[in-house]
């Protein structure tokens, strides 16, 4: 009777602390990620209230030059090479991750789909490192030899992130199209279309806020590429003046500075700036998908 | 050209769309092995680095890299299946199970680089212990949480209800059904997303760069606890293999630098290909065996029935 008692007392006890470690878990994700927006914040801004930079010079100037007398800190530059980098990517790899999405769902043998897919997790599982690895020894040699000049440019920064992002975004535009009614294939196809018609005219638009939500994602992911872009890129701090001329991203200087620069003094200060500016755009990237993306919730 | 041939024409890009994709990734590992071949030479593997001369080995990277792999997984593998239980067992739907679910989505979000500047102020500067092995594993466990926790969750979830009902209706408590009845069904999953993820944590970089550090103390194993120079010790420098090779691209003073760098990627492809056999031997073998034990039970249940 003693006994019987004893264990259902630790059943309960068991029970309790069971739930008390799941809910702290829980609530931990929610304390890691408040304190890193707070630590970056109240460090990104002490440039503005500890250095006196002032924001506009920031973000519209392109005079980078910590070491000038007096040093300018505007990051134009760095905004400006983030940008053209992840854009440029894109625009070659959302088509081909479309393409290879459509292919997988409505077109491909089973057979061809069973060898994409191992294909496509190994393109996702290759580490950054090696990717830059890549374009330096393949990649910037063969610019060299088209374009003359170094080789590390926008164009080899835009190439290799074009390949990391590519499996971001066809697995996440596979899904949207998976989730189209087969209904609206056989509804066009019973209207006499072709099967490219069908695709084109109709399941592609029937799924275009999940493969929005995919482009966003590739988007962000190559924002915040940091070791590849930097590897191949040749960080020069000068706006690009074409594809083939080496520039520098966000990404690339915080990679290559921060180490370089002593905590509290005014670079360090705008280097943390330039982070807390990768974390705004990254809560810019969140808040577009929750508005382009699918509406409903699982 | 006719509707028909239009058709045919795209069916054709896209076959040569998917075959360029298939031939890319070939490329990729024939150029990596080709031009890191000899990389299993034991003496490259397990050989200690030299700064001066050529033939050194990678021996203490490879030792941090999968003690880091370890220390993570020690790490966010409890605290991921924590979040995802919750998540999926005892968070009320609504708000707050969508500010939990905002944090996550943040948290995935952010750059690996952004993650690794805030360990440089939490782990290593705020704790005053330097850069550490334990910091990078910290910090990259705050990239691994979030995608680890999802994979729980959902685990959790696609689990079958009538499993969790019958524990239940047995007077088992909602924490008894979870941890003998839903997590062993959940399993599988569980674990082919714990070893991918697994292979990312090998792989990631900008993080450790400023809270693991690009340096490594000399390693001996006969190193007290205390010292710095036991291999063991969390609270010293741990240079990764991955930060290795960005190092030797960007400040290699060693005559074989390059050599060294194309062996170590192909280390890591190799490790990528491992990880991701593994992961897809584990879940085809603990699906087996997760479903075989299913249809036997739901055989028995018959049976009793008929009697």
């Amino acid at each position: 009777m003693q006994q019987m008692h004893t264990k259902r007392r630790n059943r309960w006890l068991e029970e309790y602390i069971g739930r008390t470690f799941a809910v702290i878990c829980g609530w931990l994700i929610v304390l890691i990620t408040v304190t890193m927006i707070i630590f970056l914040a109240v460090k990104g801004i002490q440039s503005f209230t500890d250095s006196g930079l002032s924001l506009s010079d920031m973000l519209l100037s392109a005079q980078w030059d910590p070491n000038g007398t007096p040093p300018k800190y505007g990051a134009l530059i760095f905004i400006v090479g983030s940008m053209l980098v992840s854009l440029g990517a894109l625009l070659i790899s959302a088509p081909i991750a479309l393409a290879l999405a459509i292919f997988m769902n409505f077109i491909a043998p089973k057979w061809f789909v069973s060898l994409l897919k191992p294909v496509l997790e190994l393109l996702v599982g290759i580490p950054s490192v090696v990717y830059g690895w890549l374009g330096v020894t393949i990649l910037v040699p063969l610019l060299r030899e088209w374009f003359g000049g170094s080789g590390f440019s926008l164009l080899a920064g835009i190439i290799v992130l074009s390949m990391m992002i590519l499996p971001t975004i066809t697995s996440i535009a596979a899904d949207a199209l998976a989730n189209v009614p087969m209904a609206y294939m056989e509804a066009s196809y019973g209207l006499g279309s072709t099967r490219w018609q069908a695709i084109s005219r109709v399941i592609v638009p029937a799924a275009k806020a999940g493969i929005a939500t995919g482009v966003v994602l590739g988007l962000a992911r190559a924002f915040g590429e940091a070791l590849a872009v930097q590897m191949v890129i040749g960080n020069t701090i000068k706006l690009p003046s074409g594809l083939d001329s080496p520039t520098a991203t966000l990404t690339s200087v915080l990679t290559m500075d921060m180490a370089n620069t002593i905590n509290g003094t005014p670079w360090n200060n705008a280097l943390w700036t330039l982070a807390l500016m990768l974390l705004l755009i990254s809560f810019f990237f969140i808040a577009v998908i929750r508005l382009v993306g699918p509406r409903k919730e699982r | 050209m006719t509707a028909r041939m239009i058709d045919k024409v795209w069916t054709g890009i896209f076959y040569a769309v998917a075959a360029a994709v298939i031939g890319l990734l070939i490329f990729f590992f024939a150029v990596v092995l080709s031009k890191g071949a000899g990389f299993w030479q034991p003496e490259f593997l397990f050989g200690r680095p030299s700064n001066t001369q050529a033939g050194g080995g990678i021996g203490p990277q490879l030792i941090n890299s999968f003690y880091m792999l370890v220390v993570t997984l020690l790490l966010s593998v409890p605290l991921s299946l924590g979040a995802g239980i919750y998540l999926a067992e005892y968070a009320k739907q609504g708000r707050i199970v969508g500010f939990i679910r905002l944090c996550l989505e943040t948290m995935a979000s952010l750059p690996s680089i952004v993650v690794g500047l805030f360990g440089l102020l939490a782990f290593v500067t705020l704790t005053g212990w330097g850069y550490t092995l334990l910091g990078g594993a910290l910090a990259v466990t705050i990239i691994n949480l979030p995608g680890l926790t999802r994979i729980c969750e959902t685990a959790i979830l696609d689990v079958p209800s009538n499993i969790k009902e019958g524990s239940l209706a047995l007077g088992a408590t909602r924490w008894q059904t979870l941890v003998k009845a839903v997590l062993p069904a959940a399993i599988p999953q569980i674990v082919t997303g714990v070893i991918l993820s697994a292979g990312r944590i090998f792989g990631e970089a900008a993080v450790f760069i400023y809270t693991a550090g690009l340096t490594t103390p000399m390693l001996r194993w006969d190193a007290d606890w205390g010292s710095q120079a036991n291999p063991l010790n969390v609270f010293r420098p741990a240079e990764t293999l991955t930060v290795h090779i960005w190092k030797l691209n960007s400040e290699g003073i060693v005559p074989d630098a390059k050599l060294i760098a194309a062996k170590s990627a192909a280390v890591l492809m190799v490790a990528v290909l491992l990880f991701n056999l593994a992961a897809r031997l584990a879940s085809s073998l603990l699906a087996r065996y997760f479903s075989g034990g299913r249809r036997a039970r739901r055989g028995r249940g018959e049976r009793s029935k008929a009697a």
